[in-house]
């Protein structure tokens, strides 16, 4: 289990970016963290990975725990070795290096060769379209490849919770339905823990089991995905539905504008 | 008769270029090595060779050291130095601007050359290798022993780095640091460390570099100047590059014995040292990224 305890996080010495965040996630289950543009939800990725320093970022105040022990003020490398990888946005390889020399600097922190080929195979299971382009430069993979490739990347350090920021970004409805597929089969036959940061909210909320919702820095709303999706604020804000279920015409926009309140 | 004699000066020329080109793709691979890892231009690699003659020839004249001892000393000093200038100098910089790491360099370079004579060496310093003084001959070849010697060692260790790179996990773990630091980090990579390792390869190159050259020359501060012919040699290869650096080396080695042995003695001399640039500049027009060098991947 993940946990974060009122967490801030200030850039720089004097930007506030995170207020207070307390997000649990519990094993093998997933959870998403939903938010628009700027709301700290990769900054909250960037807290649990300890990837904040390298940007002149800190946890200030409030931890962050995995099964029991703190992992905040820990080195990058030190909490992949605990289980937790992080999954950037945008679809970020290596793209000089091959598919497979991916895989193999995502197993950086596995000691054992064996198990390091072992893992690849599991990976090529996952995503067989890799097996396909593993000896091509990642570089020039397409957009979907490349987002199974840094998937399988962090999944070669052997994690128990993986952090993943937008996997649906900028690719097609069909890859984005199938990668979502795949995270969703890792959940239930790996006991892969996810946290799923989104802004396809629809998608998000139907293969999580719990939901937050950010805004400035700040968790708003929080709840089993099942009910975020019936939430009146989530339909309207996140989800382009009136009150009625039916699809939002924007003839009524102007007409009256509905106020966010954020109340279960 | 003199068509032959023609032929056998072009050999000559062509043979030591070679010899002398792969002893420059040696130094051009300290370059390559931190430039692969860390994305930094070192501007200091040729005071890194005078360091290392330095020491071998202190170690083995003013110490009283043997010789293979001396050698190893200056190796050994030459990886700590690498290690230790990661740690007190490099480390600070990461994260900023790509420009304030090579203005540290530059200033590294004026510092070890003003102080690297350590104020016991003047003058110029022979290093006495136990090689034999007359040419080994081969049919048409006269080639000395340090340059084969050079030849040598420059190849294995130009294979050895690039099987390393290629094949090795650590190889790929720096090669994906080089890529792409912030997500090496998140993939579980202490991107420090290999920044370190990155320049204590390049102090051992960099040591290997000091003493054939320092055969060569002789060991003063003037066996800095050997850092610049790194410039053409990895603009042509690619600053990237292993196999680039040993293209390079060759090509930069043999333009200049070519425009020494033919362009001199019209010109009254000198061509030599300057000809492998206008070589760097044409390559810069049409290739920019070197012959081998990796190209910045954009999809649309």
């Amino acid at each position: 289990m993940l946990t974060l305890n009122n967490v801030e996080v200030i850039y720089d010495g004097v930007i506030l970016v995170l207020k207070g965040v307390s997000i649990v996630c519990p094993e093998g289950k997933i959870t998403t963290l939903l938010g628009a543009n700027g709301a700290g939800k990769t900054t909250t990725l960037k807290a649990i990975s300890g990837l904040l320093r390298s940007e002149r970022g800190d946890i200030t105040k409030g931890s962050v725990e995995l099964a029991g022990t703190r992992i905040d003020h820990m080195r990058p490398h030190q909490i992949v070795q605990r289980g937790v990888v992080q999954v950037f946005e945008g679809r970020r390889v290596f793209e000089h290096l091959t598919a497979e020399e991916n895989l193999i600097a995502g197993a950086h922190t596995v000691p054992d060769r064996k198990r390091i080929t072992e893992r690849m195979e599991r990976v090529y299971q996952y995503f067989p379209r890799l097996k396909e382009r593993r000896y091509q430069q990642s570089g020039y993979l397409s957009g979907g490849e490349q987002q199974m490739l840094v998937i399988g990347r962090a999944l070669m350090s052997e994690p128990r919770v993986i952090l993943l920021d937008e996997p649906s970004l900028g690719l097609a409805p069909m890859l984005v339905e199938e990668i979502f597929q795949i995270v969703q089969r890792l959940n239930r036959e790996q006991k892969l823990t996810v946290l799923l940061v989104e802004q396809n909210a629809a998608l998000a909320l139907t293969i999580a089991d719990h939901g937050y919702v950010m805004e400035n820095g700040r968790i708003v709303l929080e709840g089993a995905a099942s009910a975020l999706r019936e939430n009146a604020d989530i339909k309207e804000f996140y989800l382009g539905l009136t009150e009625v279920g039916a699809r939002k015409s924007y003839r009524d926009v102007k007409h009256y504008k509905r106020r966010k309140r954020w109340l279960n | 008769m003199l068509e032959a004699l023609d032929l056998q000066f072009t050999i000559l020329l062509l043979s030591n270029g070679v010899m002398i080109g792969l002893m420059y793709s040696l130094i051009a691979l300290g370059f390559v090595l931190v430039y692969k890892a860390t994305d930094a231009v070192n501007f200091a690699q040729g005071e890194f060779v005078m360091i290392a003659g330095f020491v071998a020839v202190g170690a083995l004249t003013v110490a009283g050291i043997p010789l293979w001892l001396s050698i190893l000393a200056a190796l050994v000093a030459m990886v700590g130095f690498g290690f230790a200038l990661e740690r007190v100098m490099l480390r600070k910089l990461i994260g900023r601007p790509i420009i304030a790491v090579v203005m540290a360099t530059i200033g590294l370079a004026a510092i070890l050359r003003g102080l690297g004579p350590f104020g016991i060496f003047q003058g110029t310093r022979p290093l006495p290798l136990p090689l034999r003084d007359e040419p080994f001959i081969l049919g048409p070849l006269f080639i000395p022993p340090i340059q084969l010697l050079g030849g040598i060692v420059s190849l294995v260790f130009l294979a050895g780095f690039g099987y390393f790179f290629l094949k090795s996990r650590k190889g790929v773990a720096m090669r994906a640091v080089a890529d792409n630091q912030q997500v090496a980090m998140a993939m579980g990579i202490d991107v420090e460390r290999y920044f370190g390792l990155a320049w204590a390869m390049t102090g051992v190159v960099s040591a290997l570099g000091g003493v054939l050259w320092g055969n060569m020359l002789g060991v003063d501060v003037n066996l800095a100047l050997v850092g610049f012919k790194v410039f053409p040699v990895v603009i042509l290869g690619g600053l990237d590059s292993i196999p680039g650096a040993i293209i390079g080396g060759l090509i930069v080695g043999l333009v200049e014995n070519l425009a020494a042995g033919y362009i001199d003695p019209y010109v009254g001399g000198g061509t030599k040292d300057f000809a492998p640039y206008v070589l760097m500049i044409l390559a810069l027009m049409i290739r920019p990224y070197g012959i081998f060098g990796k190209r910045i991947i954009e999809r649309v």
